[in-house]
């Protein structure tokens, strides 16, 4: 592998961290209006508002950058590219079609996305602390209270589909894949794409930002750039875990004319959970902050323990 | 090992007077780490410390990197950086999670600290060197690598047992922890709710 491919990889996976958040993005804004019978953005950039997302980042770049006055500025202003970047480099190990079309292939793969993924929660609890606002410190708490939760359904979810394919590399992972891994491994997908959503504080899970409650929680002190620094993480967020998910649970680039178009199946199960998670947003009420503890210890957990004993008593007796 | 063998031995491997790459940057990540961990006991100001300790716990994991250890590095920051530092931080904001510096930070058994650890630095470093002396170990080529095939079939064919004991000692403290936690509703609850 020489310089220039590693480049080459290198600009690619950027090109998709700057373009898929904004496309997730924009779906959000036309498909939410639509459930709601509204039309959405229709003006930027003309054809049915497709600039929209453009225009407000051009918004968020024209405006002041505040630090309250109590706020401790350096971590306040710190927070928002350590929320922002681990979803970058998470995008560097997710496999998109065969034959080494991936940005770099991590031996430990699962261990690499889930343990940088977790680090991106270190912005919102640095955020939420250094406002120095109270309703900021709350959501704070609650994203902490929500990543210890919902970390270890996610960890043995993902530790299920390594045991049915015998190795930790998201490579190996999809080499290894068959078509009936997707009903075997059902619950699991479940487990994993709903504490994902825990995760990433999406609805129904977003009571640490719930607006009615404690305004916007963490984020509540921020303006410009780096709130929208904090908006990116969220919807690169939607994108990774929509992606790890497809590749985990849905076979990849697994489907017909794979060696062709592998990267376009990738593309497509990733739009296509993506959708669902827009989808969630529009039609759940939120959890209490009491009943999203609840479901992730006595459902979710109890339901990843299932999983991995029905994938440990499928591989022996397959064996 | 003889003067002499030592010198044959030291004059087939690398010196330390020509370093790589890679040396260079593993001793840089050493200092940092060194430097946030210190400054992490130090501070007076509770948040900072925790964040320095983000800090000196990736150090270590891209010093485990560096080895070419993968596996142990991607786990120290799922472990430590995920989820004792988030579970740090949530303690700290529970409770107060002052802003400025904590005049009561200090503790009054600072003398006795810093008499531990040096102690305890002391003897790491003089049994690490005692027992690797100037001995090279190649990681790029036949060397003892860390990826994860290597790490699991170690650690389930040569070390299970004590693995497995390890684990039952986790377990014995987790259900020792739940205990405890719920001790007045024990109480409450008499001998005969020890059931549940």
């Amino acid at each position: 592998m020489d310089v220039l491919d590693v480049a080459w990889r290198l600009l690619a996976v950027l090109l998709a961290f700057l373009v898929l958040p904004l496309l997730v993005g924009q779906t959000e804004h036309k498909v939410m209006a639509h459930m709601q019978g509204r039309v959405g953005p229709m003006y930027a950039g003309g054809f049915h508002g497709w600039a929209q997302l453009v225009a407000d980042g051009v918004k968020f770049a024209q405006k002041e950058d505040i630090v309250p006055a109590d706020a401790d500025r350096r971590i306040f202003q710190l927070a928002p590219v350590v929320a922002l970047l681990p979803y970058l480099l998470v995008l560097v190990a997710i496999p998109v079609g065969p034959d080494g079309m991936v940005g770099q292939a991590v031996d430990a793969g699962i261990f690499f996305v889930l343990a940088v993924m977790g680090v991106g929660v270190l912005g919102s609890l640095m955020g939420g602390w250094a406002s120095a606002n109270k309703f900021s410190l709350l959501g704070a708490l609650r994203t902490a209270a929500q990543l210890l939760a919902y970390e270890l359904p996610l960890l043995l979810a993902a530790a299920s589909v390594a045991m049915a394919a015998g190795t930790v590399s998201l490579t190996g992972i999809l080499e290894a894949f068959e078509w009936w891994w997707v009903p075997w491994q059902i619950v699991g997908a479940f487990v994993f794409f709903t504490a994902g959503l825990a995760e990433l504080q999406r609805p129904p899970f977003d009571a640490p930002v719930a607006d009615s409650e404690i305004i916007f929680g963490a984020y509540t002190e921020y303006t410009g750039l780096r709130f929208a620094f904090f908006l990116l993480a969220e919807y690169a967020g939607i994108v990774v875990l929509s992606a790890l998910t497809a590749v985990l649970f849905l076979g990849g680039w697994h489907g017909p004319f794979a060696d062709d178009l592998g990267w376009l199946w990738t593309l497509l199960k990733t739009a296509v959970l993506a959708f669902v998670v827009i989808w969630l947003r529009v039609s759940y009420p939120r959890l209490r902050a009491d009943q999203i503890q609840r479901f992730a210890w006595t459902v979710l957990v109890p339901l990843a323990l299932l999983q991995i004993a029905l994938t440990g008593v499928v591989k022996v007796v397959i064996q | 090992m003889s003067t002499a063998a030592a010198a044959r031995l030291a004059a087939d491997t690398p010196g330390f007077l020509s370093p790589t790459g890679v040396e260079v940057l593993f001793l840089l990540v050493g200092v940092v780490t060194l430097g946030a961990a210190i400054v992490s006991v130090t501070s007076r100001r509770l948040v900072h410390a925790a964040l320095w300790l983000v800090v000196a716990l990736g150090g270590i994991a891209v010093e485990y990197l560096l080895l070419s250890a993968e596996f142990i590095a991607w786990v120290q920051v799922l472990i430590y950086v995920g989820s004792v530092v988030v579970l740090l931080l949530f303690g700290l904001m529970l409770t107060k999670a002052p802003m400025g510096r904590s005049p009561d930070a200090d503790s009054g058994n600072r003398p006795v600290a810093l008499a531990v650890a040096v102690t305890a630095a002391v003897t790491l470093v003089t049994v690490v060197v005692d027992a690797f002396h100037s001995t090279w170990i190649d990681l790029d080529d036949g060397g003892p690598q860390g990826t994860t095939r290597v790490t699991g079939e170690i650690l389930f064919r040569h070390w299970v047992l004590p693995f497995e004991a390890l684990s039952l000692l986790l377990l014995a403290a987790l259900v020792g922890a739940i205990v405890l936690s719920r001790r007045k509703d024990g109480r409450t609850g008499g001998e005969n709710g020890g059931e549940r």
